[in-house]
């Protein structure tokens, strides 16, 4: 099948999960962090710093897992960094998150000046269009050769909506988030909770950065991330805070983002800045669309301060 | 400055002979040479983006560093320098506090205002930015720019690509539609279609010069459509390389060799060899000769260089590309050649005129030729 | 504020950035450099001679405009975080203006351009503002997503309708006559954009402190329920803050394409507006603050050139180092108060009221 319109839409799809991969595990992580009350703007700099620990892993010990257990325990780390900082008095959570970002990259950046040039092991793909009867060198099987990681990200999306909602450990969480006298009232730590929270969140988003740097594009440069660790923030409060909705928001957003370039290829050239746009004017406009100043915005945590 | 100097600048064959002179310079015996250059001297480089990006920066990295090599020489480098005041205060400090007299500003947005507001505060430091493009009489005499005719050897890289690519169909992955650009797709595409005539090129541009997730999507999309040999013009070529490889595609590489990244897929590639340039420049900075303002060269001069062959190239491409380089080598191939039309039907080159590479009208080209799909 | 106080304002963010220094040293000599040579190679590089000090205020001119951006909707109340993007489009305004309308010559046609500028961003940023008082949307995301859309936008335009085709390798608008131009100051490096920023400064300080507009913004930030019962018109109070952050960050845009790159292009866009989000969140949101604050992280951008040369550290040894400070500063809120307590302890205690009380 050649028609344009098809190689279109497989190109999307498959970029969708492609660029998607990063934004759903960021987002889960923000997702996380922020049913505990807390923002967490620093993620950019947890993107970036464990895209590049992860590539440093995989290099170094030739081993894909082992860069991808190295960017998730980085990630947690700079999360840690974030969330002790925010547990101190009058400190503001968007100047730490802003803060973070900074210093993560910058780390990021400067330990990484010697992993530009090198190739590490790759994360697997997992054949999925072949495993499901298409031809394995046709576009449609190449467009679903999916990063192993996604499906962990499907499972984790899954998990933490079970978990939020059914686990003592998730209604805690929400306390925390909902409110924090109340929690206090039953004796759980306010601040242990958020920072535990903020932890495993940046634990999450840190497999976001092994994604980008040992999948797509699979490899370490200074350009690596361009705000997407702060879009994925954005992506949260477009999923209203559900689990399973970022994985959705996600790929909306993955698949916007390739829009651009699978016009260009079948010949739809020019306004390809204002196509590169297009996921973020999507974000806006919905954003626009479903908020309302009236009623709180449904499922945001009261803790979180992202209403008045 | 020198009368004789001028008179130089406006004969555009004698450039050529610049070019040519400072290759003459290199074949000279080393003793020769070095007794030549005794006096010592600091020079600056300035790159826009990191030294080992596998691209345009690391192409300048090495050349400095095989100059660091040569006595006497010492030479001070700042990467990551933006195009703007950062730029002019890099350039002053580097001419205040490290004493450089002669400067390499590497990217192309440092030219227009930020180098010739500096060169105009320091008359007695010499300025040679890459890719400018220095006029005389606009310019000041201290001043001046290099560049090489790299769409050679990607006019190379397509003819390899035409021979071996089975789709008919290949792909370009491009920063922005500007002239040096343009000139790379449509030399590769002529090379390729020198080859078969009904050979497209897909070009996709992303936007700016370092977007590895537009690029990598980019290579995706394109080679979803069929596409199976790919190059590009943008500044880190590594993320290109890798995902064409991933794919199983091939891919001609461009600004330095790739090679390593991509030994099964890695056709050949175009390359620069910018110590030729440096070294022409610096010589004649260490002996006093006058400053060259407007420094060209292609093959023939050693300014460019193809990557060797990658195993998997068959003998009729080597031979068809070899037969073009000896003419290219022997001045006597020209690309750009009448009658030529643009993809929209539109002629830009008419029938029996050929533009040379040293034509001027080469360097303000804003079309893309027929048989690329895509808009300039 | 008494003394205490204003004492306390200054010496926590000394010491903080002291700690930030210090911090700093210790990672580069764990990777094996010189933390000294470190230590006075920036301060050379930023405050060591002529060449170096008029460096740091350069750069620190855009800071002081793209911080303003931040300081003003914060003292509302707001966190507005995309003043990158008011900063193109003004610049994009001030290099349109030539194109649409014929403009006089010197002084009077500069002040156009910047108007152009302000104009712009000011419109950019209410837009934020506007968009969280309407429609409850959040002013960090939605003005970080204006950001990348202004860029985009940018970018277009400049490669397209706006292209310069004398511009060839380096897509630009076409160039402002010279008359139009922004010069330096006297015989110095530095041009007037410093001024400017200074006045800016100086104008917003006195608006938040001395004017009742001010005062009444400042009250809509700092106790929203206190405004309403009051009947403060927030909404109008808060878009107007915006605005007038949004122009400040436009004419930094302005200037910098009438006094360094003469034209609206790519290198406008080089993160500006996102080290101005420091500057005043270091600055605590003080606009008088924010021109010290500025000077600072211009005199660090400035000394990362010289680490690069003489050390070999990596460029992004300056943004470590502005992380590091950033960090502490912001863990050092925690102690505001307890310096006090330190002061207060110091007096001979003759039954005096504990100090812990005022914690």
């Amino acid at each position: 099948m050649d028609s344009p319109v098809f190689d279109v839409l497989l190109a999307v799809l498959g970029g969708a999960i492609r660029v998607g991969t990063p934004f759903l595990f960021v987002s889960l992580g923000e997702c996380l962090t922020e049913k505990a009350g807390r923002i967490n703007l620093g993620l950019e700099g947890v993107l970036v710093f464990s895209a590049m620990a992860g590539f440093a892993g995989s290099y170094l010990s030739g081993q894909w897992w082992l860069g991808v257990l190295l960017a998730g325990a980085s990630g947690a780390l700079i999360a840690l960094l974030h969330g002790l900082v925010c547990s101190l008095p009058r400190v503001n959570d968007i100047a730490a998150g802003i803060a973070i970002m900074l210093f993560g990259a910058g780390l990021a950046f400067y330990l990484g000046k010697p992993l530009i040039q090198p190739q590490a092991e790759q994360i697997p793909s997992l054949p999925i269009g072949a495993w499901l009867g298409a031809d394995p060198a046709g576009s449609v099987a190449q467009a679903l050769n999916i990063n192993a990681l996604f499906p962990a990200g499907v499972v984790i999306a899954a998990l933490m909506a079970w978990g939020l909602k059914n686990t003592g450990w998730g209604l805690k969480v929400r306390m925390v988030g909902d409110s924090a006298d109340a929690a206090r009232a039953l004796g759980s730590s306010v601040n242990g909770v958020r920072v535990a929270a903020t932890t495993a969140g940046g634990a999450i988003a840190g497999l976001g950065g092994a994604s980008l740097s040992l999948y797509f594009p699979g490899s370490w440069n200074e350009a690596l991330s361009s705000g997407q660790g702060l879009i994925a923030v954005a992506l949260v409060i477009f999923a209203r805070w559900h689990p399973v909705r970022c994985l959705w928001a996600a790929l909306l957003f993955g698949g916007a983002g390739a829009l651009g370039p699978a016009l260009q290829s079948v010949g739809v050239t020019g306004y390809y800045y204002l196509f590169n746009a297009v996921p973020y004017v999507l974000t806006l406009a919905i954003l626009v669309w479903t908020c309302s100043p009236r009623q709180a915005l449904q499922g945001a945590p009261s803790e979180l301060g992202v209403t008045h | 400055m020198d009368p004789k100097h001028t008179a130089l600048m406006t004969q555009r064959r004698q450039l050529l002979a610049a070019g040519a002179l400072g290759g003459a310079a290199l074949a000279l015996p080393g003793a020769l040479r070095s007794a030549w250059a005794q006096a010592p001297i600091t020079v600056g480089v300035i790159y826009v983006g990191p030294r080992d990006d596998f691209g345009y920066n690391q192409a300048h990295a090495e050349a400095a560093a095989q100059l660091k090599k040569v006595a006497g020489v010492k030479v001070v480098e700042e990467e990551n320098v933006p195009e703007t005041q950062a730029v002019q205060k890099t350039m002053q400090g580097m001419i205040s506090q490290d004493g450089a007299t002669l400067l390499f500003p590497t990217s192309f947005g440092y030219f227009d205002p930020h180098l010739l507001a500096v060169a105009a505060k320091n008359e007695k430091v010499r300025f040679s930015h890459c890719g400018g493009l220095w006029t005389q009489g606009k310019h000041p005499a201290n001043t001046g720019s290099f560049f090489g005719y790299i769409d050679e050897a990607q006019y190379l890289n397509g003819v390899v690509a035409g021979h071996m690519s089975k789709s008919k169909k290949l792909g370009f992955v491009a920063a922005k539609p500007i002239p040096q650009v343009l000139r790379n797709i449509n030399a590769f595409t002529l090379g390729a279609r020198s080859v078969d005539p009904k050979i497209t090129t897909n070009v996709i541009f992303t936007g700016d010069w370092a977007m590895p997730v537009k690029e990598a999507e980019a290579t995706n999309a394109m080679a979803d459509q069929g596409i199976d040999v790919f190059t590009m013009h943008v500044d880190g070529p590594k993320v290109v390389v890798e995902t064409a490889a991933r794919r199983g595609r091939m891919v001609c590489g461009y600004h330095a060799s790739q090679a390593k990244l991509a030994p099964n897929a890695y056709l050949t590639g175009a390359e620069w060899n910018w110590l030729t340039a440096y070294t022409l420049i610096v010589d004649a900075a260490r002996t006093g000769k006058p400053h060259p303002n407007f420094v060209r060269g292609g093959l023939k001069e050693g300014f460019v260089k193809s990557s060797p062959y990658g195993a998997m190239v068959g003998e009729a491409a080597r031979k068809n590309a070899e037969d073009v380089r000896k003419k290219m080598m022997a001045g006597s191939f020209d690309i750009f050649v009448g009658e030529l039309k643009d993809n929209t039907g539109k002629v830009v080159i008419p029938k029996g005129k050929v533009l040379k590479q040293t034509d001027l009208e080469l360097e303000s080209m804003n079309y893309l030729v027929e048989g690329v799909i895509g808009k300039a | 504020m008494n003394l205490r106080d204003t004492a306390e304002s200054i010496a926590l963010p000394v010491l903080a950035l002291a700690g930030g220094l210090l911090l700093f040293g210790a990672f580069i000599w764990a990777d094996g450099h010189d933390p000294v040579q470190a230590w006075a190679l920036l301060f050379r590089g930023a405050f060591g001679d002529a060449f170096s000090l008029q460096n740091s205020l350069q750069r620190a001119a855009p800071l002081m405009l793209t911080a303003l951006c931040v300081a003003l909707p914060a003292r509302a109340g707001l966190t507005i975080i995309g003043g990158e993007g008011a900063l193109v489009l003004g610049g994009l305004a001030c290099a349109a203006l030539p194109l649409a309308l014929p403009l006089p010559g010197g002084a009077i046609g500069t002040a156009m351009l910047l108007a152009a500028a302000a104009i712009a961003g000011a419109a950019w940023i209410a837009l934020a503002g506007w968009l969280r008082q309407w429609r409850g949307v959040n002013e960090t995301i939605s003005s970080l997503l204006l950001g990348y859309i202004a860029i985009a936008l940018f970018k277009h335009i400049v490669e397209g309708a706006l292209r310069d085709p004398a511009s060839l390798n380096k897509p630009s608008t076409p160039p402002l006559a010279e008359a139009l131009r922004i010069g330096t100051i006297g015989g110095t490096d530095v041009h007037w954009g410093l001024v400017f920023g200074v006045v800016a400064c100086l104008m917003a300080a006195f608006w938040l402190g001395v004017t009742t507009h001010g005062f009444a913004t400042r009250v809509v930030g700092g106790n929203p329920r206190a405004a309403q019962l009051v009947g403060l018109p927030a909404t109008r109070l808060i878009v107007v803050a915006c605005a007038l952050g949004g122009a400040a960050a436009g004419v930094a845009g302005g200037i910098e394409v009438a006094a360094v790159h003469t034209a609206a292009n790519a290198s406008l866009i080089v993160g500006l507006g996102y080290t101005g989000i420091l500057v005043s969140f270091v600055a605590r949101h003080h606009p008088l603050a924010i021109i010290p604050v500025a000077i600072l992280f211009g005199g660090f951008l400035a000394a990362g050139s010289l680490l690069q040369r003489r050390m070999g550290l990596p460029d992004a040894s300056v943004q470590v180092l502005m992380g590091f400070c950033f960090v502490v500063i912001l863990a050092s809120e925690a102690a505001r108060g307890r310096l006090r307590e330190l002061f207060v302890l110091r007096k001979p205690p003759a039954g005096a009221v504990p100090a812990a009380a005022t914690a």
